[in-house]
């Protein structure tokens, strides 16, 4: 047996070994679009094949952080806005691990924005799903970075002078190579894009717009959205960067202006994720650093060996 | 004063090749059978202010910086600030000669380099007076024309050796071997011929002085290193293949050794957005099976401090380093301190638990460093290595044999595939990754790793269930939290039986000790051997450990002394309120000596501390501090 024998295991996987039995009971509201969002990672795995051990699944903090909770693989709550520096290592350190992180719009663009933007503009090969209700939840419904300019909360009673963050635009500009944006309304895409992203070779992120019934009543995610694959009226190269800069742009203004696009934005298959850049500039072994710990035969050097010429 | 020492300072600006040139010093007096230790000195600045490195060498193993120097090779500023600055910086150039006429001692040599320092100028800074009054013997020598001669500018540092080893009579051919395995071609020959002809120059000059270097020959090969070497290799042996960092000076040092030196032991180095970013990395790696380590001096471990939370919460394992500077904020970046004891030891919200240790020398980083990766991975808890900007860029030599260890790439308590099939499961299918009570009755619950089947759980900075689901079941809470806090005194007994961290010195019994921890450990050792030959009774306790904290260790010391001085590199006795706090009482016999001013002790500042304290006078001296015992 192998140290990590649940990698790569061909056999037949079942979404409902991503359930976990009897406990525990989910605590998003009734209604929540994050049920939309667990759902269609679910019905993912099995057509990408890979079993609940073999993925890693980290998270930040907020409701989106309760991902990992009512999904049974291997799996990290990190802190606020932390999830893709924890996973990014986790990636590197073991390359054939599936690394899936998910955070909310306030967890990923506003605490994470730093680290959104170095782990796009780095092109590790990880799926990273956004739960974009552009809202606060879990503290009650403060205005977020995705919510409306003019959006009035608790903590901005005279409306948000701020324009909202466009995270489209901003991964395409940081170097992400697959961006999309999908919704909890549409299980079908929100499912095919997921699996995509996780075949994906290097950085996907997937902006999922999901709705608030507690604290964002009026938010447009009910209104009907266009899938922009399936419109005539949208025809773009989804490999060329400036169609898909503008149609992002066309995507981010309408979504304020009450109708929803989805689909996928922009896809470069070219492009070598981290993992490989680093492989090849020697700055990362061929092999997984983690079987190392496990490997009988593997060499440990000393430093005496080699180093410690330089000091005598 | 001893005198069978040789304390050179060469100075200069930053950028004259002030550090390297002391190394290649340092490395050639050691090859000659020497013992050495450096002392480095220098402004937070890139090109020019004044720097300087001292080389202190004897013949017997040198344990810190000595009491001022005896010989001043002052190569100048050459990067000196343009001469409409002058009237406000004043002559920056001739600052590498005359801000180090405090230490020289008497009868001390002071060769200074007149090609780049104006005759009118020198003269106007009062050099003849001091050299009169302290028996100086003044060199001036034109280092720049000599470098000139064969090349660049720059090889007046090359020059300056010369002429050093003409004055004091020490064979070249040890500085001619470095230039050789160091460069090559032109630059080879030019150094040689700038070397030869500084020599030959010197010798003519016939300079009589009283400075007589120390013969010796090591019984074992030796080598020359810095703390932040240890530490790095420390971690290398220890099967570290991972780290992850920002910038940040001192720290800076490590990051760049373990960069420059884990791909070729096939490990991975990143350098990343925030120090934020690089402790969360960090322990990524580390939860994905890898023994991974980050680092950040002051602010950047701030930043660090909700990772570091984090990693406790999940009993992630994970090794810190913390570079201490002056602070608060960024403070002063390039001088020590020993101020972050406390907020190393208290970082991160809660009732939390991580290990502290505190090397006192070069030897004790390798150590401790090892130390701290075994425990970590061992008892899965953070483990933080503090050392400070002193201990970073000291060069001593030690024997090479130190490092001739076994690696270490156990993982730790992490369980085979074979050994999650036998473990306990929860009915949502995960493994009981965090049980109340291990079956083996440690604190310590089993691990898996992302990838093995069937070893699925659930990591949480919330409060969670052996499962790792979240929880915040009253019973379940205290379980946990006696488990993860037990965790220390497990680690404390493990520590006494196997790793004696505490340093005792001096004689076994004496009436007043001398209580002291990281970098100031050996300057002190040094002042109580003094205290002693003085006809003091005096003894020394260096401590290593500072959390889990060794109680009855440094009670049973305190028991044996009337009254004792901890001496410490900041201006709120941290160790000392660390102390009184692990121990509950000895207030009324502790009292401090402290000094923040920006550069470690010497050896005879301890000793004037002392002294003045069993006395109960005032402390004459303005660069240091004194703090009377609880009640005096």
């Amino acid at each position: 047996m192998s140290a990590f024998s649940a990698i790569g295991e061909e056999r037949e996987i079942d979404r409902d070994e991503f359930t976990p039995g009897i406990e525990p009971q989910a605590t998003w509201c009734p209604g929540c679009g994050d049920f939309g969002v667990l759902k269609a990672l679910k019905q993912a795995m099995p057509e990408v094949g890979r079993n609940p051990d073999e993925v890693a699944l980290f998270t930040g903090i907020g409701c989106s952080g309760k991902l990992n909770s009512y999904f049974n693989s291997y799996g990290f709550h990190t802190i606020h806005g932390r999830s893709l520096p924890v996973a990014r290592a986790a990636k590197l350190a073991n390359p054939n691990l599936e690394v899936i992180a998910a955070g909310g719009d306030g967890d990923g663009y506003g605490i994470g924005g730093n680290h959104l933007i170095h782990t796009a503009r780095e092109n590790h090969d990880m799926t990273y799903i956004v739960f974009n209700n552009e809202i606060f939840g879990l503290t009650k419904g403060q205005t977020s970075p995705t919510s409306p300019k003019g959006h009035k909360s608790k903590t901005q009673p005279h409306g948000s002078a701020k324009s909202p963050i466009r995270p489209l635009s901003q991964s395409l500009n940081a170097g992400a190579t697959y961006i999309a944006r999908t919704a909890a309304v549409n299980p079908n895409q929100a499912k095919e894009i997921i699996a995509e992203a996780i075949e994906h070779n290097g950085f996907a992120h997937i902006d999922f717009l999901t709705q608030c019934p507690t604290w964002n009543k009026d938010a447009k995610h009910y209104v009907p959205y266009t899938d922009v694959q399936q419109s005539d009226d949208y025809d773009f190269d989804l490999s060329d960067r400036t169609e898909a800069a503008e149609m992002m742009r066309q995507t981010e203004e309408k979504l304020y202006e009450g109708e929803v696009l989805t689909g996928r934005m922009y896809v470069e298959d070219a492009r070598p994720s981290y993992g490989e850049e680093k492989q090849a500039i020697g700055e990362m072994p061929e092999e997984p650093l983690a079987e190392r710990y496990f490997d009988e035969d593997a060499e440990w050097e000393r430093t005496y060996d080699n180093l410690l010429e330089h000091h005598k | 004063m001893t005198d069978n020492e040789l304390i050179w300072r060469i100075a200069g600006g930053s950028g004259d090749g002030i550090d390297s040139t002391s190394q290649n010093f340092a490395k050639a007096l050691m090859r000659s059978g020497l013992h050495v230790f450096t002392h480095r000195h220098y402004p937070s600045r890139i090109r020019g202010g004044h720097t300087y490195v001292e080389v202190r060498a004897k013949d017997e193993p040198v344990q810190s910086r000595g009491d001022g120097y005896n010989f001043l090779l002052a190569l100048g500023d050459s990067f000196a600030r343009n001469p409409q600055e002058e009237a406000y910086y004043g002559k920056e150039e001739l600052k590498p000669l005359y801000e180090n006429f405090d230490e020289l001692r008497e009868g001390g040599v002071l060769l200074y380099d007149e090609g780049l320092l104006d005759e009118d100028d020198v003269d106007e800074i009062g050099l003849e007076e001091a050299a009169e009054e302290n028996g100086w013997h003044v060199v001036p020598m034109d280092l720049r024309g000599i470098a000139k001669e064969h090349g660049r500018e720059i090889m007046r540092n090359t020059a300056g050796i010369g002429a050093t080893a003409a004055i004091l009579d020490i064979d070249t051919e040890e500085f001619e071997q470095l230039i050789e395995q160091n460069m090559a071609g032109d630059m080879q020959e030019a150094n040689l011929n700038v070397l030869q002809d500084a020599y030959d120059a010197a010798s003519e000059l016939d300079i009589d002085h009283d400075i007589e270097v120390p013969e010796n020959s090591h019984d074992e090969e030796q080598v020359i290193l810095s703390g932040s070497n240890a530490i790095s290799y420390g971690a290398l042996d220890e099967g570290c293949r991972f780290i992850s960092g920002y910038p940040m000076t001192p720290w800076t040092d490590v990051f760049t050794i373990m960069s420059q030196h884990l791909p070729e032991f096939g490990g991975i180095s990143e350098q990343v957005e925030d120090e934020i970013a690089a402790a969360a990395l960090a322990l990524g790696a580390s939860h994905a099976g890898v023994k991974s380590m980050s680092g950040s001096s002051g602010g950047g471990f701030a930043l660090m401090s909700e990772p570091l939370g984090l990693a406790e919460m999940t009993e992630t394992p994970i090794v810190l380093v913390e570079a201490m500077r002056a602070g608060p904020s960024t403070g002063m970046p390039t001088k020590p301190e020993q101020a972050d004891l406390e907020f190393v030891l208290y970082t991160s919200q809660g009732d939390s638990a991580r290990v502290v240790f505190a090397p006192a020398n070069i030897r004790e980083c390798y150590t401790q460093t090892r130390a701290a990766f075994r425990i970590a991975y061992e008892y899965q808890i953070p483990a933080i290595v503090i050392y400070d900007q002193k201990i970073q860029g000291e060069l001593r030599n030690l024997p090479a044999s130190h490092f001739d260890e076994e690696p270490n790439a156990d993982p730790g308590s992490v369980l085979t595939e074979e050994e999650i099939q036998d473990a306990a499961h929860h009915s949502s299918g995960k493994f009981q990754r965090f049980l109340h009570e291990p079956e083996d009755g440690s604190n310590v619950s089993p691990r898996s790793i992302p990838g093995q089947k069937d070893g699925r759980f659930l990591a949480t900075g919330n409060e969670h269930n052996p499962s790792g689901h979240i929880s915040e079941d009253p019973d379940n809470r205290i379980a946990q939290m006696n488990r993860r806090l037990n965790k220390l005194d497990d680690i404390r007994a493990d520590l006494d039986e196997n790793a004696g961290h505490q340093t005792y010195h001096g004689p076994d019994e004496a009436d007043y000790g001398i209580l002291v921890w990281g970098s100031q450990q050996d300057t002190a050792f040094e002042a109580v051997d003094r205290l002693n030959e003085n006809g003091h009774s005096v003894k020394a306790l260096g401590v290593s450990d500072m959390m889990p904290y060794p109680v009855e260790e440094v009670s049973e010391w305190l028991e044996s002394v009337d009254e004792a001085l901890v001496v410490e590199m900041n201006a709120s006795a941290q160790f000392r309120g660390l102390t009184q706090k692990e121990l509950g009482r000895y207030g009324e016999k502790l009292s401090s000596l402290l000094k923040y001013n920006g550069n470690p002790f010497e050896p005879a500042e301890i000793v004037d501390g002392f002294e003045t304290s069993i006395n109960g006078e005032d402390l004459a001296a303005t660069n240091m501090k004194y703090l009377p015992a609880a009640g005096d």
